[in-house]
């Protein structure tokens, strides 16, 4: 049992290249134009070229395929709900029937229906692992703060947002150590977690969640209290030690990406082959 | 009496971020001593102790309790850790219950005690680490002090009625007085309960004070293991470990090493000034 050390936070892998020097903000425009695109394209050539594409950005982001795969493994249930409600369930009323299951057919429509929204669904999951495989989290939140920075105007508190985001992001490690200890605390006195119905288990997670809760909102506490004692006062006129700069790659990145998308929506809409 | 055998243990084995923690630890604790165990930061004392009431699973090697292997796949687990308690540092924080009587009562109502018998239990407990059980037993944990809170910690392992009272760190963060106050309460403790004491701690005098042997790890292994006063005459390869000796020693080194012919294993302010004096006042 050492919780800590099986859960990975975030799934940022380190790398020397391009796609992790590009800037956050390049990286979150870019997967956002990644996500219309997918939504867009509505032919299985349009997702073969987008796949190779994500292959080559992998490649070049020295992120290992087969990593690519894992992060599908959470979804794995989704996927496999979604294909067969859309086999069964897809709502095309025409079609040439393959399979006859009693009340159930299954027409080539209909597959060809649900392995499109089921690549769909791998497409979009791929896409954005390949931002948070290539991207830190602080990384991450400096660049939220930074886009939400223009509608501070109408409201939107976007300094204090990326704020939280890493304060929580950062206390993960922490309260994953103090989960262990303290069920090892209560194992020590006799706690058994594992045992009994579900009603039972779920009695038997308070001696962990109590001591947690009080201990997350010490901490919540002290820290407060510590960035007081540093002046914090938000994100007022705050200067940062590290301000993120577009490069020429960002440069590079934002026009394959803008020109790609624009493209695919020209011939979308205006009917062009 | 407890006894390890070659216990070898890796965190997260075939993983890149496997880390050995210990490498192949033998250790017989007979009942009733107190044993100081010491080392520098990372050198297993934390993984130790938890293979010692199967907290810990360690990678290889045997740890038996009484003459029962505890990772036998028929051990009873729960009654390892009923007779080897475990105080985890800062163990106020793992306090729960409503009331300080119902959080003592956790440990043995785990074991399946009747009522009664939990009740009594309780009483002694909270008698046995000086808090009034009638005062305190009905009070919330959370409205205590830091150093009441962790007396009631330490009820709820006392509970339990251990043979073997393992404590990690357990005056950390109390102030000077707490910090003397808790030393005596397990010294009473292992007096009259005929506990077996094994602690973890930082302070070379309180270890001095409170233990009657010490086992010194470092990088996972045992490199030290003798009498207190033996061990901390040691003090150049204690020095080297990052550890230091008792302050009482450090000042009679030096004295000696000034010309003064002191002895220098002595670990109370009142045997090092009884000492001083017997050399500078020859009869």
């Amino acid at each position: 049992m050492e919780l800590t050390r099986y859960v990975s936070i975030g799934q940022y892998l380190p790398r020397d290249s391009v796609v992790h020097r590009l800037d956050p903000r390049t990286k979150i425009g870019v997967t956002t134009l990644l996500m219309v695109v997918i939504f867009v394209i509505t032919d299985f050539t349009g997702y073969g070229l987008l796949a190779a594409s994500l292959v080559g950005l992998f490649l070049l982001a020295q992120i290992p395929l087969g990593y690519a795969a894992r992060g599908l493994r959470p979804i794995l249930f989704l996927l496999l709900l979604t294909f067969v409600l859309n086999l069964f369930f897809s709502g095309l009323r025409e079609g040439t029937p393959l399979v006859r299951l009693g009340p159930l057919v299954i027409t080539s429509e209909a597959l060809s229906r649900a392995a499109f929204i089921s690549l769909r669904l791998v497409l979009l999951v791929v896409a954005t692992s390949l931002f948070t495989y290539t991207t830190s989290p602080m990384a991450l939140t400096d660049g939220m703060e930074r886009l939400l920075r223009p509608f501070r105007r109408i409201g939107v508190p976007g300094h204090e947002l990326a704020m939280m985001m890493s304060i929580a992001l950062r206390f993960i490690p922490t309260l994953l150590e103090e989960t262990e200890r303290i069920m090892k605390a209560q194992m020590a006195r006799g706690a058994e977690f594992q045992r009994g119905n579900l009603l039972r288990r779920a009695r038997a997670m308070l001696p962990i969640l109590v001591p947690l809760f009080v201990s997350a909102f010490r901490r919540a506490d002290e820290l407060a209290l510590a960035m007081e004692a540093r002046a914090y006062r938000g994100g007022e006129g705050r200067t940062r030690m590290k301000e993120l700069a577009f490069a020429a790659r960002d440069a590079v990145a934002w026009i394959v990406s803008v020109f790609a998308t624009a493209v695919l929506l020209a011939s979308r809409w205006l009917g062009l082959p | 009496m407890i006894e390890v055998r070659d216990v070898h243990h890796v965190y997260l084995r075939d993983s890149p971020l496997a880390a050995v923690a210990l490498r192949g630890i033998s250790l017989t604790i007979p009942d009733g001593e107190r044993i100081g165990l010491i080392g520098p930061t990372g050198s297993g004392k934390s993984t130790l102790v938890q293979t010692l009431n199967a907290l810990i699973r360690p990678t290889s090697g045997t740890v038996s309790v009484d003459g029962e292997d505890i990772f036998a796949p028929k051990a009873d687990r729960r009654r390892v850790r009923q007779k080897v308690a475990l105080l985890f540092q800062y163990a106020e924080q793992q306090l729960f219950e409503e009331t300080v009587a119902k959080d003592v009562a956790f440990g043995p109502r785990n074991l399946g005690l009747p009522e009664d018998e939990i009740a009594t239990r309780v009483h002694e407990a909270l008698q046995s680490v000086g808090l009034d059980p009638d005062r305190f037993g009905p009070r919330s944990p959370f409205t205590l002090s830091g150093g009441e809170m962790r007396r009631v910690a330490l009820a709820g392992v006392l509970a339990m009625s251990p043979k073997v009272l393992i404590l990690d760190e357990p005056t950390a963060g109390l102030d000077p007085q707490g910090k003397a106050e808790f030393l005596q309460l397990i010294l009473r403790l292992h007096a009259q309960r005929q506990l077996t004491v094994i602690l973890i701690n930082h302070s070379m005098d309180e270890i001095a004070q409170t233990t009657e042997r010490v086992i010194v790890l470092d990088a996972g292994r045992v490199v030290m293991d003798g009498p207190t006063r033996q061990i901390f005459a040691r003090a150049e390869e204690l020095e080297h470990l990052h550890l230091g000796i008792p302050q009482t020693a450090q000042i009679l080194h030096r004295l000696r090493a000034r010309g003064l012919p002191v002895r220098t294993d002595l670990f109370t302010l009142e045997e090092a000034r009884a000492e001083v004096l017997r050399v500078l006042r020859p009869a």
